[in-house]
């Protein structure tokens, strides 16, 4: 514990701060009696995956949901690309190139596949207000969504309706989504959840690749993603940061140990 | 071509073959009849835009509806006693124009629904019907408390206004400019729903975190929307007024919002022509149950419960199927 | 104006606000629990009106009658409920809108067929007219005291049944998660349909109550269900406190705007333009009032949820 203590507030931490894409500062949120987000101070450098862990209600999804911008904190700040968002929407973000996949897919679910990736490239246009031309006529927005579909494995199934899609696909058609707003930073709330084995060594090799384009902030429960992945893991437990550090250094915390070794119950 | 699509044509023809052949027969009722089906419609297609394609429930369509009769009713009662309704800072007279009315109505109403949008839209589910509902009651005691345009009385108006090139009293020219801006009302609803706004629109009705998430505002879309659909509805007003020459609080009253709901859902809620089939469907009910029985409102409140309970598609939806979405 | 006109107003505002707050209620904790939105409340108002006037009328007794516009209107509201209302609570709002609207079309149209298109008129006892001296001289409707003070009386008894009975909590649990009354071992499907007859009860007094102040007439209770909507939108949907405190609010601005706006517009217009933009105004003043609340809180005074 004392490690880790040292590890989230060394010097060179703090330094990093005003370095990343995106940081949180001293966020604090409170639902009634539940302290969900305890002074959490973390950041995302370029080029990196950020892995964000912890036992379930260890307030990681709200802690995404504050830097999305769909609740405001309490207190603390939440900085992107330089500027102070805290006051912004979740919109206002994703134009400054917040991309964000959900835990619960959130999705058309009525409009096509394709319809849902257009949607994107739309937002990313900021023009949505066109009301006479076909949106399936524009060449640049048809293009830009069939790339994201291709590199996300989707391109078969453009024409299905997102309902009809498997939990697996509808986390890969997310993914699509947030491809077309050519982002800064990546929130990726489960990626993995429900794609299988291949489907999940498929996207671990993706990710690898993405984070190049634009870092990612990570929640995973898949540990062995996870350690592949991860440049850096902050461990969240009762909504405190209680260690920052490299795969290493986070692996032999007794609670991670614990929950990798399958001791106690995490939420595998 | 789908069948929706055979069914929309044979709708939309039947709805000018009628009146015509009415003509031919004589039967100048039934040419007012038909000029009613295409004025309420265009207030249906009004309102599906925010209901079908937004999921915005307004009970306070009736708001606009009114609007639009008024703007007709105030400038051609000003027209007809020639005085000028405003005389500083500027001077603006009253006109018999039915475009000029019309962009006044589209203007006006426009703007109200911006007001009223842009309050009830911080709100949703259903806060939002009961503050849309009670927007329009608001306008309602309005008119009848304000006596310059007739108050609880109404408004007549003793000629209907002028198109150029077109003699507005007889009845077919007049059911033939309700029909064209209807087949214009259609042709822009049918272009939209295709169009970048309307995906944006219908995505927002499906998930909003979806739309705010790919940086697109989601009150913003919903409110041009609403503003749209209360300009269509608005000027389905001033056409209705100008049919009745004869303007009344009645027309903000909450029953008439409810009727024009009724129109779209009869027909079938987010289909391009659930209005038409509607509006068609509850006129010849009215005139045929109307004839029958003096409580046949009754039978039009079974009939909307068992389409609610039983035919989410309304009538279109029977005869079509489910609706097949393009991709 | 005259002070003592002033407190007259003031008390006629708290006889509205009660009123509405008898039928805002029913339709508050049928939203806060079921989760359902019904345009027919206004109806079992009118059908609470309808019944006192009829049973007023042929036995002479104004107690009965009220008792009457009680049962009649938990009778209409239970057998509407078990026929129609239960399909609607897994719907969506438009479905309930709808279907509710084919209610008042159904309901209002079947009294009309019933009682004829003529008003029916429920007198107020003898010993109950007249005015009644109040401390500093004011003279105010004995009816009128009478029917705040009723008012008042059964606002208090839901406030213990919902606080202090099994049936209350049974409610209250409803309202904080669904699921959980069904773990607590209720008959959900008998607990709703109790629930929706005692807010049609209320709805039903409260139109008895009225009638005896107003011409018994289809289409009486619309303008009090809207009235109600805008209550429960200032309020907080699903809180009783909320219904309660707004309905004063409302019940008051109504009746004060009425006399105060004229007089406001004195100020600055010459008396004739000031009555008239006074009163076309004091019309629009409780929506004007809902809008402000809308922009200061959008789920309104007391309510949490959306």
């Amino acid at each position: 514990m004392r490690a880790a203590a040292l590890l989230v507030y060394s010097p060179e931490v703090r330094q990093e701060v005003a370095d990343s894409i995106l940081a949180t500062e001293g966020v604090c949120k409170r639902f009634g009696a539940l302290l969900a987000s305890d002074n959490v101070t973390l950041d995302l450098h370029e080029g990196e995956i950020h892995a964000l862990i912890g036992p379930n209600g260890a307030g990681k999804s709200t802690l995404i949901e504050q830097i999305a911008g769909a609740i405001k904190p309490d207190k603390g700040k939440i900085y992107f690309r330089g500027h102070n968002v805290t006051k912004l929407n979740t919109a206002e973000r994703a134009r400054l190139g917040l991309a964000r996949t959900f835990q619960i897919s959130a999705l058309a679910l009525e409009d096509s596949v394709l319809q849902n990736v257009i949607l994107g490239g739309l937002g990313a246009q900021g023009r949505p207000y066109r009301f006479f031309k076909p949106v399936l006529a524009s060449s640049a927005l048809r293009e830009t969504a069939e790339a994201a579909l291709e590199r996300v494995g989707l391109a078969q199934l453009a024409r299905t309706r997102a309902g009809e899609l498997s939990h697996g696909q509808k986390r890969q058609l997310e993914v699509a989504v947030a491809l077309t707003l050519k982002p800064k930073a990546f929130l990726m709330d489960e990626p993995m959840a429900g794609l299988g084995s291949s489907g999940s060594a498929r996207l671990t090799t993706f990710l690898s690749e993405l984070r190049h384009e634009a870092p990612i902030l990570l929640i995973e429960h898949d540990m062995d993603a996870v350690f592949a992945l991860a440049d850096r893991i902050s461990v969240l437990v009762y909504g405190k940061v209680i260690a920052t550090g490299s795969v290493d250094e986070v692996r032999i915390l007794p609670e991670v140990r614990r929950a990798y070794l399958g001791d106690d119950a995490w939420d595998c | 071509m789908s069948r929706e699509g055979w069914i929309n044509i044979a709708l939309i023809l039947s709805l000018l073959a009628v009146p015509l052949w009415a003509q031919v027969a004589d039967e100048p009722f039934l040419i007012t009849l038909s000029t009613r089906v295409a004025i309420f419609a265009l207030a249906g297609v009004g309102l599906n835009l925010a209901l079908g394609l937004g999921g915005l429930v307004s009970l306070g369509h009736a708001a606009f509806f009114g609007i639009g009769g008024y703007a007709m009713g105030i400038l051609a009662s000003h027209a007809q006693s020639y005085a000028p309704i405003l005389e500083v800072p500027l001077l603006i007279e009253g006109t018999k124009s039915m475009p000029v009315i019309w962009l006044t109505a589209l203007l006006v109403s426009g703007l109200v629904a911006l007001a009223i949008g842009a309050l009830s839209l911080r709100t949703t589910g259903v806060y939002f019907i009961m503050i849309t509902l009670a927007f329009g009651q608001m306008l309602y005691y309005f008119s009848i408390s304000w006596p310059a345009y007739g108050g609880e009385d109404g408004l007549p108006i003793y000629t209907r206004n002028n198109f150029p090139g077109l003699n507005t009293l007889d009845p077919i020219q007049f059911f033939l400019i309700s029909y064209v801006i209807l087949c214009i009302a259609l042709v822009f609803i049918s272009l939209l729903t295709k169009s970048s706004f309307g995906l944006a629109l219908n995505a927002a009705r499906q998930s909003v975190r979806r739309v705010e998430t790919v940086g697109i505002s989601t009150y913003r879309v919903r409110l041009t929307a609403f503003v749209l659909s209360g300009m269509m509805t608005g000027l389905s007003g001033a056409l209705f007024a100008d049919l009745n020459r004869f303007v009344s609080p009645s027309m903000f009253s909450w029953q008439t919002s409810g009727e024009i709901m009724i129109f779209v859902i009869l027909g079938g809620t987010a289909r391009l022509f659930g209005p038409v089939a509607g509006a068609a469907l509850f006129i010849v009910l009215e005139h045929l149950l109307g004839g029958i029985s003096d409580y046949w409102l009754i039978f039009l409140g079974l009939l909307l419960l068992a389409v609610v309970l039983f035919a989410r598609g309304g009538l279109i939806g029977l005869l079509a199927g489910s609706p097949s979405r393009s991709g | 104006m005259s002070l003592v006109l002033f407190i007259e107003q003031v008390l006629n505002g708290f006889q509205f606000g009660i009123m509405l707050f008898l039928t805002a209620a029913g339709l508050t904790l049928v939203f806060g629990v079921m989760g359902l939105i019904n345009l027919a409340h206004g109806s079992l108002f009118m059908i609470g009106a309808f019944a006192a006037a009829s049973i007023a009328g042929w036995t002479g007794s104004f107690v009965l009658a009220i008792m009457a516009s009680l049962a009649a209107a938990a009778a209409a509201g239970a057998l509407v409920e078990v026929a129609v209302i239960r399909k609607l609570y897994d719907r969506d709002h438009l479905d309930q809108v709808l279907a509710t609207f084919a209610l008042i079309l159904i309901l209002s149209e079947g009294t009309r067929w019933i009682f004829g298109s003529f008003p029916l008129y429920l007198n107020i006892p003898s010993y109950l007219s007249g005015p009644i001296s109040l401390p500093g001289g004011i003279q105010y409707p004995l009816y009128r005291l009478t029917i705040i003070i009723a008012g008042l009386f059964i606002a208090l008894c839901l406030r213990q049944l919902i606080l202090k009975t099994r049936i209350g909590m049974q409610i209250r649990a409803g309202e904080s998660d669904r699921e959980m009354i069904a773990v607590l071992g209720v008959n959900i499907s008998w607990l709703y349909t109790l629930l929706f007859a005692l807010g049609a009860a209320l709805a039903g007094v409260a139109g008895g109550l009225v009638g005896a102040l107003q011409s018994v007439q289809v289409g009486m209770g619309e303008p009090i269900l809207i009235l109600a909507f805008v209550v429960i939108v200032i309020g907080g949907i699903g809180s009783v406190k909320g219904a309660l405190v707004a309905s004063i609010l409302v019940g008051l601005t109504d009746r004060l705007g009425s006399i105060l706006m004229p007089e406001a517009f004195k100020l600055f217009l010459p008396p004739a333009d000031a009555t008239l933009m006074g009163s076309a105004l004091s019309s629009m003043l409780i929506y004007i009032l809902m809008a402000a609340v809308l922009v200061w809180k959008p789920t309104g005074l007391y309510g949490v949820r959306v």
